[in-house]
């Protein structure tokens, strides 16, 4: 009888498949991963072998460089690879471009290993598809009740609204620079707003590659050139470290906003100095992370980042065995 | 509600007064009559509710979900009224959000049974945290989204296009949802009248004075010196046989003062000092204080903190408003009016005498005998001014004695609240004495919170968690020993026994006024300095 810990287990490095001898999203350079999605945390450059979505291959490319990795296999979504008589999956997760869980199947067990993921739309992703399995390894970046995160498109809106009523300031969105800024990019656009959006130079490249990959951004400027009256009553996308940097001393009386599920919390928003918190996440919130595990129904949940206790609580008081896996190495207090 | 909701949630998270304006003002403009009202109402903190009380929420919330997640996320979170808003777990079936006008309505009037109920229900028929929080801020009273009434006002004027004073003068004879105000603010109807007898007038307030800069470009002849006595401002009106004290706030302490009421025998309005006066003599402020923490008063204390009203001004005599008249003639004005008052319980502010900035100086540093020894400071009053509300920049001038300071070693300190609620910003701190067995060790003189720079606050947290010692729930003890420890130079504005305090010593007012990373504790002062600096002050 197969145990689930034969096939996938917490190593050091990261889980580990002994049996396809690979690691799934390793914190450390190993000779054979699979990444699940681009973001640093579960994307690191100097593996012997990678293999990935097309998408995320392209996005560890952009930062890393092309020689990121000794060897690379693209896995579009839903084809099975195979790891020395493992089978490996890619399923779209809902998380950034690219992002996707890894389904693991060998002799009739199969652990879906979920990365980072959402359930809601998102313009710039397919959605997530839940994948029947014996174990669910879930993160749990938003793992407790006092998660719900907002519709986006009333975020959005509350923005768009303070653009109106404080005409002669600039509002300066912080955004992860892979997958949050093109979010709120489309979402901007879905909302009606055709103007020029201002871009910090750190998000250049990944808006780049997201254009060439099918997401229309509109027009976009670098937020440089222009002289600072120039600025007011413009949208800014820029990574959440310039809200409080120099570089945001260009815009007029900028109102900053923050665009990540943290900003759910008050005291986080003071903390930062944001005026306009938005409330806007691409991980699960507490009802889709249960939501999810209800609609599974996993043999076993496996928790591998974030507030694993009131997840696992969760679960055991609808029934359903969970358990911490306390990896190393994932950015659980992150920029989200 | 969810227009309300959005309005408090940007308030309480920017920090300019102009922008805040303009948040309070567009929502007075785009809201509609009487939920508007009601708004203002509550940002003016004239709306209190008792009904309601935040223990029967938490009961609530309990009985709705797992005890263990809700204690995991206050826990994370921090604010109870914050963290039901977030995990609140409706049930299906609401389907129509409550209107602010009436969610007021039902709590002023509904029995506190009927309120834990209909709360219930608005909780589950609210769509979003920010909308549950607003309620919850709403029902509790303190909405804290650093508002204050004054600005609030001056929202309303804004959006009228009238001036500040105009609004507060009228307000002591507006009643929320103040549909008369919005319909003269508007244009559609007259000013509403605001001749109730003995109304309070918004009053004129002082800046500080910049000593390097302003009196290179005052001419000392152009003003008036008077002490800052060290009481509270206060406003008596007399008028249409109505008797009325109010704090420079406009709130209303008549009841609790029938003494200083009955001082004023003629009709007028008089700008003065609140002070507790025994025997001819100025006592210390914290006598003042036991009178102003009850709302009533019995005939003990009123002979054991016997108050009185020092004046600066007259704003009123009889039917006569004196505001427009430059100070000088108000003041002449004052001196006869308060000569036909009997009692003791009124006097005059006298005004000090000086040729030059330096002799003004002189006199500020050194007070002569008696009840100056006491002022804070002093006053300086243009004499062509008029008496306009608010701070206007250049007519009046406070300039005060400089603070007491003394070096204190930091002892305990506690994680704060709200925006702070992840720092340890509270913080206890002592001098050195002797203990029962004749060892120097240190003891508690008092607490501070303020004082500092969020950058400064970052280093003094990092400094308590790399030094602590025993931990007390929130609270920590951080190492002081004579090499290892942290100084403050701890400001403060007066000094009194204490029988609540083991070292004896009370501080009034203290704030962090350096970190004093440089020194080393053992070098910090002692009790004894406390000691003699409460003696001199005690002689005056």
């Amino acid at each position: 009888m197969i145990r689930p810990q034969d096939l996938l287990c917490p190593r050091p490095e990261g889980l580990y498949c002994p049996p396809g001898d690979f690691y799934v999203d390793p914190a450390r350079p190993v000779d054979r991963a699979v990444v699940t999605h681009g973001h640093s945390d579960h994307a690191r450059a100097g593996h012997g072998a990678v293999l990935a979505t097309p998408e995320t291959l392209d996005i560890m490319a952009e930062r890393y460089g092309q020689g990121f990795a000794a060897q690379v296999q693209a896995a579009p979504y839903g084809e099975p690879a195979e790891r020395d008589g493992v089978e490996v999956t890619l399923v779209p997760a809902g998380h950034v471009l690219g992002s996707a869980q890894a389904v693991v199947r060998w002799k009739g067990l199969t652990i879906v290993v979920s990365g980072d993921y959402k359930r809601r739309r998102d313009p710039t992703c397919p959605p997530f598809e839940p994948v029947p399995c014996d174990v669910f390894i879930s993160e749990a970046t938003f793992g407790l009740p006092v998660f719900r995160h907002p519709d986006d498109r009333e975020e959005i809106a509350r923005l768009l609204r303070s653009v109106a009523q404080f005409p002669e300031r600039s509002h300066i969105v912080g955004a992860y620079a892979l997958g949050k800024a093109q979010r709120i990019i489309r979402l901007l656009r879905e909302a009606g707003w055709d103007r020029t959006i201002h871009i910090h130079g750190a998000l250049e490249r990944l808006n780049a590659l997201y254009e060439r990959r099918g997401v229309d951004l509109g027009p976009l400027a670098p937020a440089t050139t222009a002289k600072k009256a120039d600025f007011a009553g413009a949208v800014v996308i820029a990574p959440p470290s310039a809200l409080q940097d120099r570089w945001s001393r260009r815009f007029p009386d900028p109102v900053g906003a923050f665009a990540s599920g943290w900003m759910q919390i008050r005291a986080r928003a003071r903390q930062r100095g944001v005026e306009l918190p938005l409330v806007i996440s691409d991980h699960a919130d507490w009802d889709e992370l249960t939501a999810t595990v209800d609609e599974i129904r996993p043999g076993e949940l496996w928790i591998t980042h974030g507030r694993e206790e009131a997840l696992a609580r969760w679960a055991q008081l609808h029934g359903i065995t969970a358990r911490a896996l306390a990896l190393v190495g994932y950015d659980d207090e992150g920029e989200d | 509600m969810r227009a309300f909701a959005e309005l408090l949630d940007r308030l309480s998270l920017t920090a300019s007064r102009n922008a805040k304006l303009t948040l309070v003002r567009d929502y007075l403009r785009a809201t509609p009559d009487p939920d508007r009202g009601w708004a203002l109402a509550a940002l003016t903190g004239e709306l209190t509710f008792d009904a309601a009380k935040p223990a029967f929420i938490r009961k609530a919330v309990e009985a709705r979900m797992d005890g263990q997640l809700f204690a995991w996320s206050y826990d994370y979170v921090g604010d109870l009224a914050e963290t039901v808003s977030l995990v609140w777990p409706a049930r299906p079936g609401a389907n129509r959000e409550p209107a602010l006008n009436e969610v007021i309505e039902a709590l002023r009037t509904a029995s506190r049974a009927e309120v834990q109920r209909l709360i219930e229900g608005w909780l589950d028929a609210l769509p979003t945290p920010r909308e549950r929080w607003a309620l919850l801020k709403l029902m509790t009273g303190a909405l804290r989204v650093g508002m204050t009434a004054r600005l609030a006002k001056r929202a309303a004027a804004e959006m009228g296009g009238v001036e500040a004073a105009e609004v507060e003068e009228l307000w002591h004879a507006l009643h929320p949802p103040y549909e008369d105000l919005f319909a003269w603010l508007e244009g559609r109807s007259e000013r509403p009248s605001a001749d109730n007898p003995a109304r309070f007038r918004p009053v004129m307030l002082a800046q500080a004075l910049d000593e390097a800069v302003d009196f290179a470009r005052l001419d000392p002849s152009d003003y008036t010196a008077e002490w800052k006595w060290d009481g509270i401002r206060v406003q008596l009106a007399h008028e249409g046989g109505q008797r009325r004290l109010y704090t420079r706030t406009g709130d209303d302490i008549s009841r609790a003062f029938p003494d200083v009421l009955e001082a004023l025998a003629d009709e007028g309005v008089v700008d003065g000092e609140l002070l507790v006066v025994r025997d001819g003599a100025l006592a210390p402020f914290a006598d003042l204080q036991q009178r102003l923490n009850r709302k009533t008063v019995d005939a003990k204390m009123l002979e054991t903190f016997p108050a009185a009203i020092r004046a600066y001004d007259l704003l009123h005599e009889g039917d006569e408003d004196l505001r427009p008249l430059p100070f000088a003639e108000r003041r002449r004005r004052l001196e006869a009016f308060l000569a036909r008052q009997p009692g003791a319980r009124l006097d005059i502010s006298p005004l000090q005498p000086f040729g030059t900035w330096a002799e003004l100086a002189a006199l500020r540093a050194d007070p002569p005998e008696g009840d100056a020894r006491l002022a804070e400071g002093v006053m300086l009053k243009r004499r062509d001014s008029p008496y306009e509300a608010g701070r206007p920049k250049g007519p009046w001038f406070k300039w005060k004695r400089d603070p007491f300071t003394v070096d204190a070693v930091l002892m305990y300190a506690q994680r704060g609240h709200g925006k702070r609620s992840s720092f340890y910003s509270d913080y206890t701190f002592g001098v050195w004495t002797r203990d029962d067995a004749g060892q120097r060790a240190l003891t508690p003189v008092g607490k501070a919170y303020f004082g500092f720079t969020d950058e400064e606050l970052k280093g003094i947290d990092k400094f308590v968690r790399d030094n602590t010692v025993e931990r007390f729930g929130p609270v920590r003890s951080v190492r002081a020993e004579p090499h290892r420890g942290l100084v403050f130079e701890v400001a403060f504005e007066g000094l009194q026994r204490s029988a609540r305090h083991k070292s004896g010593v009370a501080m009034r007012f203290p704030r962090i006024s350096r970190i004093r990373w440089d020194k080393p504790p053992g070098e910090a002062d002692d009790l004894e300095a406390l000691e003699r600096l409460l003696a001199q002050i005690e002689r005056r």
